[in-house]
């Protein structure tokens, strides 16, 4: 475990180095401009505004990290012959794996709490004060958290074995097809078809369903999350990024690096 | 009866190609070898004999189609076997947003060595390698020669009993080809054993106890290097100059070749005293006399053409 964690803290350092936190500057500039400017052309609906595009930001740059690095976080190392040395020392293919994920979902936790810090900072300004209705934007935020684990699970995945320009297809086909879940287990509504109704409802459980990490509407609006949701989300996640790690681990044990 | 270093039996290997994958090369065929403990053993052979193929299935970063490697008696899919050796890849590369002293920091995290520890092992080989004074540069602004020198001190900091090396003379200059080959010999007087790979012949002759060449996959003959390249003597070569309204050296000029104002000559070993004494006859000035061996390349020629009379001698006899 403590040479996973020497990966992570490496891969950690990478994101920092090649200036992924810069996307920060963006999201600072976007929610300033909100700020000042939301109050002005929606009196009352300021604070609804602002949480919306605050959250709806945090997803983006997110997703935006997660598909985009994650799916060179095994490719750009073989590619640059970066693991040769590295898989040279005791380290095992799956630490190194174990590794390359955390480090990712360490950049993304650490970059979500500075966006989520700035997404504060926003509606302070607009509202003046912060109330406990408040606190259910840090729930919407661990749920994009969650959803984003998810994502860079899958982009390591494919990142194992194909290239970036076909692992961010498939990551990104795999993500929107997840956000429809839902339609797809209510199929038989709109097909008299059983064939393709239990088609469709038994890839809507093999598929990752996101939509349950989208709670952006009921947090805009300062509803209650209930904390069943919150546990069944993050069993979910866990349990879900577990098993596509432990497929990548049987991936790539076997590959060979040329 | 002490087991050897690194025991390699029937290894093979073959690489998928084609759209699908279908078709195969072999690129190792059935290699057997072991390398002793203690030794330096080069690994001779050009490009794409299978050198690379067989260091890598060495240290798993590949997987053999048949056949198995130990290395000090443990199987190379075993862990543990890899917190004693030491590798060095083929034209290293390595995390270029890192310093010197950070990657090897990195690189030694993994031998579960203390922080104190690892600073003064980091700190000992950049200056082994001579890279104390850019130890604080991104590896992203080193030259080819400088990275290589990066990939010789993670292949020996953590004090492995088996060193494994992919051509490690390659893309340095002639001091730091010199460096290289010092710490060779050092990792040799410390009782390491050491495996490279080269298609330099002086390298392997100056260096290794034995070798084994490797053409076209296999393995064509392992032992002392003089032996089994054929790098013996195969002649003489006199590097001399005539004085100007010197006597008459028709008869030596006749037998050399003219390179600016010197000349060369070349005899057998037995007319080698002859020559000498006509030489000192016209007031030659002697510079040199060497060796003249056969190079490598030939050496190289002369097995793949074997190999490709005898593929062509299978056919005919075929038909």
């Amino acid at each position: 475990m403590r040479r996973a964690g020497a990966v992570a803290l490496n891969t950690f350092r990478e994101a920092v180095r090649d200036r992924v936190l810069y996307n920060l500057v963006f999201f600072a500039l976007l929610m300033m401009a909100a700020a000042i400017f939301v109050g002005g052309i929606s009196i009352g609906i300021e604070e609804m505004v602002i949480k919306s595009l605050g959250l709806s930001a945090i997803s983006v740059i997110g997703l935006l990290i997660a598909v985009f690095i994650g799916v060179g976080l095994v490719y750009k190392e073989m590619d640059k012959r970066t693991l040769y040395a590295l898989l040279a020392k005791p380290v095992r293919r799956w630490e190194f794996l174990l590794g390359k994920f955390g480090g990712l979902v360490l950049t993304l936790t650490v970059n979500t709490a500075a966006m989520a810090v700035g997404l504060f900072a926003a509606l302070l300004y607009v509202k003046h004060h912060l109330e406990r209705a408040d606190g259910v934007l840090l729930i919407a935020i661990y749920f994009v958290l969650l959803k984003l684990m998810l994502v860079v699970a899958l982009a390591l995945l494919f990142s194992c074995y194909t290239t970036p320009l076909l692992a961010i297809l498939f990551t990104s086909g795999l993500y929107i097809a997840g956000l429809f879940v839902e339609e797809m287990r209510n199929f038989h509504f709109t097909t008299p078809n059983p064939a393709m109704e239990g088609l469709f409802r038994a890839l809507s459980y093999f598929l990752p369903n996101f939509e349950n990490f989208n709670v952006m509407a009921a947090a805009a609006h300062g509803r209650e999350i209930p904390g069943a949701l919150i546990l069944q989300n993050s069993a979910y996640a866990v349990s879900y990024s577990a098993i596509v790690l432990l497929v990548a681990a049987a991936v790539f044990s076997r590959r060979n690096l040329k | 009866m002490p087991r050897a270093a690194i025991e390699i039996e029937n290894l093979t290997k073959d690489y998928p190609f084609g759209f699908l994958h279908l078709k195969k090369k072999r690129s190792l065929e059935g290699l057997t070898m072991q390398v002793e403990d203690g030794e330096v053993f080069g690994f001779l052979g050009p490009n794409g004999a299978g050198k690379s193929t067989t260091i890598k299935l060495l240290v798993g970063l590949i997987f053999p189609d048949a056949g198995s490697a130990r290395i000090l008696g443990r199987p190379t899919t075993d862990i543990e076997m890899h917190r004693d050796i030491g590798y060095l890849p083929e034209q290293p590369y390595f995390y270029d947003y890192l310093t010197a002293a950070e990657v090897l920091d990195y690189f030694a995290r993994f031998h579960d060595l203390t922080a104190a520890d690892r600073g003064e092992r980091v700190a000992r080989m950049l200056k082994k390698v001579g890279l104390e004074t850019a130890r604080k540069i991104q590896l992203r602004k080193y030259s080819k020669g400088m990275l290589q020198r990066v990939g010789l001190a993670q292949a020996i900091l953590h004090d492995p009993k088996v060193v494994i090396l992919d051509e490690p003379m390659s893309g340095l200059d002639p001091i730091g080809r010199r460096e290289v080959r010092d710490i060779i010999l050092e990792l040799k007087r410390d009782g390491k054993t050491v495996l490279f790979s080269t298609h330099i012949l002086s390298d392997a002759e100056m260096l290794c106890d034995r070798v084994g060449v490797i053409v076209g996959g296999k393995l064509r003959g392992v032992g002392a290097p003089g032996d089994i390249v054929g790098m013996k003597a195969q002649g003489m070569e006199i590097l001399f100059e005539l004085p100007s309204g010197g006597p008459n050296a028709t008869a030596i000029l006749a037998k050399s070749t003219k390179t600016g104002d010197r000349y060369r000559m070349q005899v057998s070993e037995e007319e080698l005293f002859l020559a000498l004494e006509q030489l000192r006859g016209v007031g030659a000035k002697v510079l040199s006399v060497a060796q003249v061996k056969a190079s490598l390349e030939e050496y190289f020629m002369h097995l793949i053409e074997a190999d490709r009379a005898q593929a062509a001698a299978v056919e005919v006899s075929g038909k």
